[in-house]
C-alpha cells in the first residue's frame, strides 16, 4: 500500500513543485529524479504484488495485469524524461520554447504521469474516466507548446475530438452505474470495478451492452481506433517529441487498458444471455481493431512528415492489439500483452530517435532528412534498428508477439489471418519505402551532430531484443498470471 | 404507464424542468449572437442546478444538494462569466456566428429528439417512465450539442456547445441514477473547471496564430493536400 502511495504521489507532488520552479535546468533535473524515483517505487510495488498478492481495496485495485502496465508506464516515463533533458535544452537554445513554457512543460509532464498511473491503479470506473480526461487536459497545452499555427490547430483538434469522444465514455459509465444500481445496493460501491466484476452475471445484459458501445467509442477515440483517430497524427507530429513518445507509448495503452477492463464486465453480463451474442464486446473490438490496422497501414504510404509516419504506425499496432484482445482466449491475450510491452518500448525509442533526426535535419519532412548514418551514426542506426523492430522482423520481440497473434487467429478465425498478413506486408512496405534514403545516402552539407543521450534508446531496444530472443521465466509467469485474469485460463 | 397529471407534484416539476432544459438546448442551437449564446448556456446551467436540487429533495439524498451547488457555481456562474470576460477582451462579444439554415438545423434537432426516444423506448429495462424520459432527454441533449458543435465555426461557440454536451451527461447522471458517487462528481467538476480555464487560455493562442477565432481557418493539417 505504501509502495502504491509513493508511486502515485511522487508525480502529483512533483507536478505541483515544478509549477513553481523557474530555472529550466533545475526543472529538468527534478523531472528526471522524480520519474527515476517513481520507477523505483513502481518496481517495489510490483515486487509486493507478485510476492504477496495484489491490493484489493475499495478505491485501488492492483493485480498482475495492471501492475505490469504501471511498471511499463513508469519505465517509459523515466527514459523519456532522461531523453527530454538535452532535447528540450536544445529546443530552448533554438528559441522554439521560452523558459516560462519549459515550466509548463515539466509540470504537465508530471501531471500526465500522475493521470496515467491513477487510471491504471484505480478501482473506480468513474475515477478512471476522470483520470483519462485529466490526461487530455494535462497534454493539450503541451501539443501547442511551440505556438505555431499548425500546433495550435493540432491541439484544438485534440481537445475537441478527445473531449467529445471521452464524453461518450462518461455516458457509458453512467449507463453502467444505472445497471449496477439495481444489483449493488450501496451506491458507493456500484462503480467499483471489482464489485461490478463479481456481480457481472446479474447485470442487465441490454443496458451493459449499450454501455459498452458508448465506452468503446469513448475510450477508443483515445486509443486512436479508426475512424476516431483524426487527432492522433496531428497531436503526435506538432507537439514536442518527448510528448509524442509518451502519448504513443503510454496514453494509447492506458486507454486500451480501460476498454479491456470494461470488456471483462461486459462479457460476464452477456455470457448468460440467450437472446444476445455473448461475444458482442469481443466482436466489436475485433472489427474496430482490424479496420484500424488495415487503414493505418495504407496511410503509412502517404506520409511526408516523419512523426506522422510513426504515429500512423502506432494506430496500426493499437488496432492489432484491440483485435487480439477482442479475439480473447489465452494465446491471443498473452500475445497482446507482450505486444503492448514491446510496442511501447519500441515506439517510444523510435520517437526519441526521430526527435534527434529532426533536430539534426532541422525539419520533420521526410524528403529533407538525409544521410543520418554519416552525420551521427547513433541516430541513423537507432532509427534503422527501431524500424526493423517495429516492422516485426525477427529476432525482435514484436516478431514474437505478432507470431503469437497470428497463430491465435489461425486457430479460431483462420480466414482472418489473410487480411492480417496482408496488412503486415502493407505496413512493412509503408515504413521501409522512406527509410533507406533517410538513414543512408549522402548527408547534406553543413549537417551537424547534436548533443544527445543514447542510453534510453539503447535500453529500450535491448529490452525488445531480449524479449524476442527469450522471455525470462519470471516475466512469462507474470504475463501468464495477467492472461489468467483477463481470459480465465493461463497459457503455461 | 402513468399519466403526467397523476404523478406527484414534485415529479411533475422535475419533468417540467427537464423539458425546459431541452428547450434551452434548442435555443442554443439557433442563437447566432455570441453573447446571447453564452447567456442561454448560463440559463441551462441554472435550470440544471434547480433540477438537481428538486431531485435531491424528492429522493432525500443530501449529496445531491452539493452537486446542485457545484453546478450552480460552475455551469451557471463561473463558466459563463469566464467566457463573457474572455469574449470581451477579444472584442468578439457582439459578434455573430451565423447559423447556416437555422430552420433546417432546428428541424434536424427535433428529428434527433424523436430518434433518441425511438432508441430508448424498445429497451425493456427502461420501462420505468422516469428513467426512460431521463435517458432519452439526456441522449437528445448530447446529440443536439454535437449538432451545435459541427454547425458552428467560432471557437467560443464551439466551447459553449462542448460545455452543454457536458450538461447533457450531468443531466443523465442526476435523473437516471440520482447522481454519481461523490468522489466521481467532484472529479468531473474539477475536470470541467480545468477544461474551461484551458479553453479560456486557448482563445488567445488561436487568435494570435491565425488572427481570427474562426476555426474554419484551422485547416493546415490534413491528409490530402497539394
Amino acid at each position: 500500500m505504501i509502495a502504491l502511495a509513493v508511486t502515485l504521489l511522487m508525480p502529483a507532488l512533483t507536478a505541483l513543485v515544478l509549477a513553481f520552479v523557474r530555472p529550466a535546468p533545475v526543472g529538468t533535473r527534478i523531472n528526471m529524479s522524480a520519474t527515476t524515483a517513481g520507477f523505483a517505487a513502481s518496481v517495489w510495488l510490483a515486487w509486493n504484488v507478485l510476492t504477496q498478492g495484489g491490493i484489493h481495496g475499495a478505491q485501488f485495485q492492483v493485480d498482475a495485469f495492471n501492475v505490469y502496465l504501471i511498471v511499463l508506464t513508469s519505465f517509459v516515463g523515466m527514459t523519456t524524461s532522461i531523453f527530454s533533458g538535452p532535447y528540450m535544452a536544445h529546443e530552448l537554445e533554438l528559441r522554439r520554447v521560452t523558459p516560462r513554457r519549459m515550466r509548463l512543460y515539466h509540470a504537465s509532464f508530471q501531471g500526465f504521469m500522475f493521470t496515467m498511473l491513477l487510471s491504471l491503479s484505480t478501482n473506480n470506473l468513474g475515477v478512471l474516466w476522470v483520470a483519462l480526461e485529466g490526461a487530455t487536459l494535462a497534454t493539450v497545452l503541451l501539443v501547442s507548446l511551440y505556438r505555431t499555427p499548425e500546433s495550435i490547430e493540432a491541439a484544438w483538434k485534440y481537445f475537441i475530438l478527445c473531449g467529445v469522444g471521452i464524453a461518450q465514455a462518461l455516458f457509458g459509465t453512467i449507463l453502467l452505474y444505472f445497471a449496477a444500481a439495481r444489483v449493488v445496493p450501496d451506491p458507493e460501491q456500484a462503480l467499483q470495478w471489482s464489485v461490478l466484476y463479481a456481480h457481472a452475471a446479474q447485470l442487465e445484459p441490454v443496458v451493459v451492452g449499450i454501455a459498452f458501445i458508448f465506452l468503446l467509442i469513448g475510450y477508443g477515440t483515445k486509443v486512436g481506433l479508426v475512424p476516431l483517430h483524426n487527432w492522433l497524427p496531428d497531436a503526435h507530429s506538432e507537439g514536442p517529441t518527448p510528448m509524442s513518445a509518451v502519448l504513443s507509448g503510454l496514453l494509447l495503452n492506458v486507454a486500451l487498458y480501460a476498454i479491456i477492463r470494461i470488456k471483462m464486465i461486459t462479457d460476464g453480463a452477456l455470457a448468460s444471455g440467450v437472446a444476445h451474442d455473448p461475444h458482442l464486446a469481443g466482436k466489436l473490438m475485433m472489427g474496430f481493431g482490424l479496420l484500424s490496422f488495415m487503414i493505418a497501414g495504407l496511410f503509412l504510404h502517404r506520409q511526408r512528415d516523419i512523426k506522422r509516419l510513426f504515429s500512423y504506425s502506432s494506430i496500426e499496432h493499437m488496432g492489432l492489439m484491440t483485435f487480439a484482445f477482442g479475439l480473447g482466449g489465452p494465446l491471443a491475450t498473452f500475445g497482446a500483452l507482450l505486444h503492448m510491452t514491446v510496442h511501447s518500448l519500441t515506439k517510444s525509442a523510435i520517437f526519441v530517435t526521430v526527435g534527434h533526426a529532426s533536430q539534426i535535419a532541422g525539419t520533420q519532412k521526410i524528403e529533407h532528412i538525409r544521410g543520418l548514418v554519416r552525420t551521427q551514426p547513433v541516430v541513423g542506426w537507432g532509427l534503422l534498428v527501431g524500424s526493423i523492430a517495429i516492422a516485426g522482423f525477427p529476432p525482435f520481440g514484436v516478431f514474437t508477439s505478432e507470431f503469437l497473434l497470428l497463430s491465435a487467429t489461425m486457430k479460431s478465425w483462420p480466414w482472418l489471418a489473410v487480411p492480417l498478413l496482408a496488412g503486415l506486408a502493407v505496413a512493412f512496405a509503408g515504413l521501409f519505402r522512406h527509410l533507406h534514403s533517410m538513414v543512408f545516402g549522402p548527408s547534406p552539407a553543413g549537417q551537424q551532430p547534436i548533443p544527445l543521450n543514447p542510453v534510453p534508446v539503447a535500453l529500450h531496444l535491448a529490452f525488445v531484443l531480449w524479449l524476442g530472443l527469450s522471455i525470462p521465466a519470471f516475466l512469462a509467469r507474470w504475463f501468464d498470471e495477467a492472461t489468467r485474469l483477463i481470459s480465465g485460463s493461463g497459457l503455461l | 404507464m402513468t399519466a403526467y397529471a397523476d404523478l406527484p407534484l414534485i415529479e411533475q416539476a422535475i419533468r417540467t424542468f427537464a423539458a425546459l432544459i431541452l428547450v434551452t438546448s434548442f435555443a442554443l442551437l439557433a442563437q447566432s449572437r455570441v453573447v446571447a449564446a453564452i447567456q442561454v448556456f448560463a440559463w441551462q446551467g441554472f435550470l440544471l442546478a434547480a433540477l438537481t436540487a428538486l431531485v435531491a429533495w424528492n429522493s432525500g439524498l443530501t449529496h445531491l444538494y452539493i452537486s446542485a451547488a457545484l453546478t450552480l457555481a460552475l455551469k451557471a456562474l463561473f463558466i459563463p462569466w469566464l467566457l463573457i470576460r474572455q469574449a470581451r477582451r477579444l472584442g468578439i462579444l457582439r459578434d455573430l456566428d451565423a447559423v447556416i439554415r437555422p430552420g433546417l438545423t432546428l428541424m434536424a434537432a427535433g428529428a434527433l429528439v424523436i430518434f433518441c426516444y425511438n432508441v430508448v423506448v424498445p429497451v425493456r429495462e427502461f420501462t420505468q417512465v422516469v428513467t426512460r424520459d431521463a435517458i432519452a432527454v439526456s441522449l437528445a441533449l448530447v446529440m443536439i450539442a454535437l449538432l451545435m458543435l459541427i454547425t458552428r465555426r467560432k471557437a467560443i461557440t464551439q466551447v459553449v456547445a462542448f460545455m452543454s454536451l457536458e450538461n447533457g451527461l450531468f443531466f443523465a447522471a442526476v435523473t437516471a441514477t440520482q447522481g454519481m458517487p461523490m468522489v466521481v462528481e467532484l472529479g468531473i467538476a474539477f475536470d470541467v473547471l480545468i477544461a474551461a480555464v484551458i479553453f479560456g487560455v486557448f482563445f488567445f493562442h488561436i487568435r494570435d496564430s491565425i488572427e481570427s477565432l474562426d476555426v474554419d481557418q484551422l485547416s493546415r493539417l490534413r491528409e490530402i493536400n497539394d
